[in-house]
């Protein structure tokens, strides 16, 4: 667990020693570097007895950093532009999602409809708005649920060990034996369909999508546990739960922020997967995952159909991967792989 | 060590009788064999089609609880996993169809592994320079475009290719097909056959295991050893040969372990556009085929998969670091 160390920095009196203590490996070109990482090491030091001028003095540092790394940046730009298509997309294109064009049958881009049609005489272009949206909708959604979930259960886990600790991680080791792409595939394949069924594919991508970050949470709180401040507030009889939400998770904050952003990826690429089999979004509804896995089955002769999703399915989630790594590169920048600033 | 093991195998069997118990309720409740029979034309005599679902003890009129029983007893006392709605045993497909999963995963999983590994390594001396950033968002494109599109997208190049050069050199259907009878031709062919799904899964591992191994080899290369190796005289190439990589693997193999394990079922895109009918084609067949049994049998193969692969990366950890120690004894190399 090289990434635990660093996650919880806020409470971290002793970044000014690490930082001070970590050998000045580069020279030339990244002077400017460790000597801007020596005075804001010792800033750091000496805020901890002003707590406000800490907290924006190290979110200006996290952004500094975030900026620095380029992809990161294209990728967050990117992201931003899709959310914005998405949401103006009624307006973008003069079809529906749902419109049927009788005069046009699986016809290629032309003036009229700039990605071509499908068999059914729909605009691709509105499709794809529409499961843009949708994608956008599940990615967020199970980001939310299945990190809030980690969240709670890595945390009570590690806080009140014992019974609770080993029943959760006994369920935790349950629910990776199975495999769930074929469980969440029995479900949702077989569920009635019609407009709501997007509802039920969120739950199920959240219920088996929370393990991993779970395991990593617990880790994390058992070394958070044990700081001066959350005996503090043990001894000054706050509860347990109270404790968790106030003192623990804010400590734990950076990690719950990149895995969230990591698990949108994850959501919108598992959607994807079981949609190729037909076991995503149903119809009439439409994502970018049902529109990619249709195209891909007619790739050779109608390849519009696969263009247009594919290509904005890889650009959202290159970005959300892109933004991931460069959050966990600003907020950790002691490990080796991040950028040294 | 023998107690240390027996304790965790005990673990592991009660996790996978576990998990497929609740596959198979789960199973038992979502899929409608039914619907298969009552959807045929001329249609069936209802009473038949219960006959049929109950020989099969997939009839929903049975109660859940009689069913369970059945079901469980048959696998435990003759090791029977049930039938599938349209008759054909479920055990004997499977075993048939594992070794398809053995044939398509052995060479592409190993492939990917090594050059991601290498890709690792060798960005990961290079950090910041042009070629490990392209090589980390190569990395990145590959771990962000759905493994279909890439399958899909070889596919459709392989096709170009062939009718560009007029042969059949990129063969994608099926496992083999027609060949010369020459010494050599059958494996031949069964090599131009496996050639595309294995560019595919070399393509997605060597993406995954670059990320892994680069991380790993950075963390190691700034480490205290590597430093000292340095200082007392070692050249910058073996040092990181013999000190960062070897340390580095350590976490890169228990990945390859895992990720070996979970592809037996997780391979099913290439299965599939591939038609190579191995165990993740036949989990989604099953799925779609309203077959319960055959459904409940993939789960727990899957399961069993991941654990086998859990034990494997202990295995592996306990043999390539002298500092673990299962249980007192010491295990592997000093």
């Amino acid at each position: 667990m090289a990434r635990s160390a660093c996650a919880f920095r806020r409470h971290n009196v002793w970044t000014a020693v690490i930082v001070v203590a970590e050998p000045i490996e580069h020279s030339g070109a990244n002077d400017s570097k460790a000597a801007e990482k020596l005075a804001t090491g010792n800033a750091d030091g000496m805020m901890a007895k002003a707590a406000i001028p800490l907290q924006s003095n190290r979110n200006r540092l996290l952004l500094k950093r975030f900026l620095r790394n380029k992809t990161a940046v294209a990728g967050l730009i990117v992201i931003g532009l899709l959310i914005i298509v998405a949401i103006i997309g009624p307006w973008l294109s003069p079809w529906d999602y749902d419109d049927v064009d009788r005069r046009a049958y699986l016809k290629p881009p032309s003036f009229e409809h700039p990605m071509g049609t499908t068999q059914s005489g729909r605009d691709m272009w509105a499709l794809t708005l529409h499961g843009l949206r949708k994608s956008l909708v599940i990615g967020l959604v199970v980001a939310v649920l299945s990190t809030g979930i980690a969240a709670i259960v890595g945390a009570f886990a590690a806080y009140y060990g014992g019974w609770i600790e080993r029943c959760a991680l006994w369920i935790i080791d349950l629910l990776l034996v199975i495999p769930s792409f074929l469980l969440i595939a029995l479900v949702a394949g077989n569920s009635s369909g019609g407009a709501s069924s997007w509802v039920l594919l969120v739950l199920l991508l959240s219920v088996f999508g929370w393990m991993l970050s779970a395991r990593v949470v617990r880790s994390l709180t058992l070394s958070v546990r044990r700081n001066e401040y959350v005996l503090a507030a043990r001894y000054m009889g706050l509860s347990g739960p109270k404790i968790i939400v106030r003192h623990i998770l804010p400590n734990i904050a950076s990690l719950l922020i990149i895995d969230a952003t990591l698990n949108v990826s994850a959501a919108i690429l598992a959607e994807t997967s079981l949609a190729y089999f037909g076991f995503g979004v149903q119809p009439p509804d439409t994502s970018l995952g049902t529109l990619l896995g249709d195209g891909a089955r007619q790739l050779s002769s109608f390849p519009w159909l696969f263009a247009g999703p594919a290509t904005i399915i890889v650009l959202l989630i290159l970005s959300v991967n892109a933004v991931g790594d460069g959050l966990r590169d600003a907020f950790d920048p002691s490990s080796a792989s991040s950028n040294k600033s | 060590m023998g107690f240390y093991l027996l304790k965790r195998l005990l673990n592991y069997a009660i996790l996978l009788v576990v998990a497929t118990n609740l596959s198979w309720l789960l199973a038992a409740t979502q899929l409608n064999p039914r619907s298969l029979y009552e959807v045929s034309n001329p249609p069936i005599d209802p009473v038949s089609i219960e006959n049929n679902l109950r020989s099969r003890n997939l009839s929903d009129q049975v109660p859940l609880h009689q069913r369970w029983v059945v079901w469980s007893k048959d696998i435990i006392f003759h090791w029977d996993w049930g039938q599938s709605p349209r008759g054909g045993d479920v055990g004997e497909e499977i075993e048939r169809r594992i070794w398809v999963s053995v044939r398509l995963i052995t060479l592409g999983s190993l492939l990917g592994a090594a050059i991601g590994v290498l890709i690792g390594t060798w960005t990961a001396t290079r950090q910041y320079r042009l070629s490990d950033r392209t090589f980390t968002f190569l990395a990145l494109l590959g771990l962000s475009v759905p493994s279909f599109v890439i399958a899909s997208l070889l596919q459709v190049f392989a096709t170009w290719l062939n009718t560009v050069t007029g042969t059949r050199f990129f063969e994608f259907v099926g496992e083999t097909g027609a060949h010369g009878d020459w010494f050599g031709a059958a494996l031949i062919d069964r090599l131009q056959h496996l050639l595309l799904p294995t560019v595919a899964l070399t393509i997605l591992g060597a993406a995954f295991f670059s990320r892994i191994q680069r991380n790993v080899m950075l963390d190691s290369l700034n480490s205290g050893y590597v430093r000292t190796a340095r200082a007392k005289g070692l050249p910058r190439s073996r040092a990181i040969v013999k000190h960062a990589l070897r340390v580095s693997l350590i976490p890169t193999c228990t990945y390859f372990a895992f990720s070996v394990a979970t592809l037996f079922v997780g391979a099913a895109f290439m299965e599939i556009i591939f038609s190579f009918h191995g165990m993740g084609d036949y989990g989604v067949k099953t799925i779609q085929g309203q077959d319960v049994h055959g459904a409940v049998a993939t789960a727990a193969f899957g399961g069993l998969c991941v654990l086998m692969g859990a034990l494997l990366a202990d295995f592996m950890v306990a043999w390539l670091d002298p500092r673990v120690r299962l249980g007192g004894t010491t295990y592997g190399r000093q």
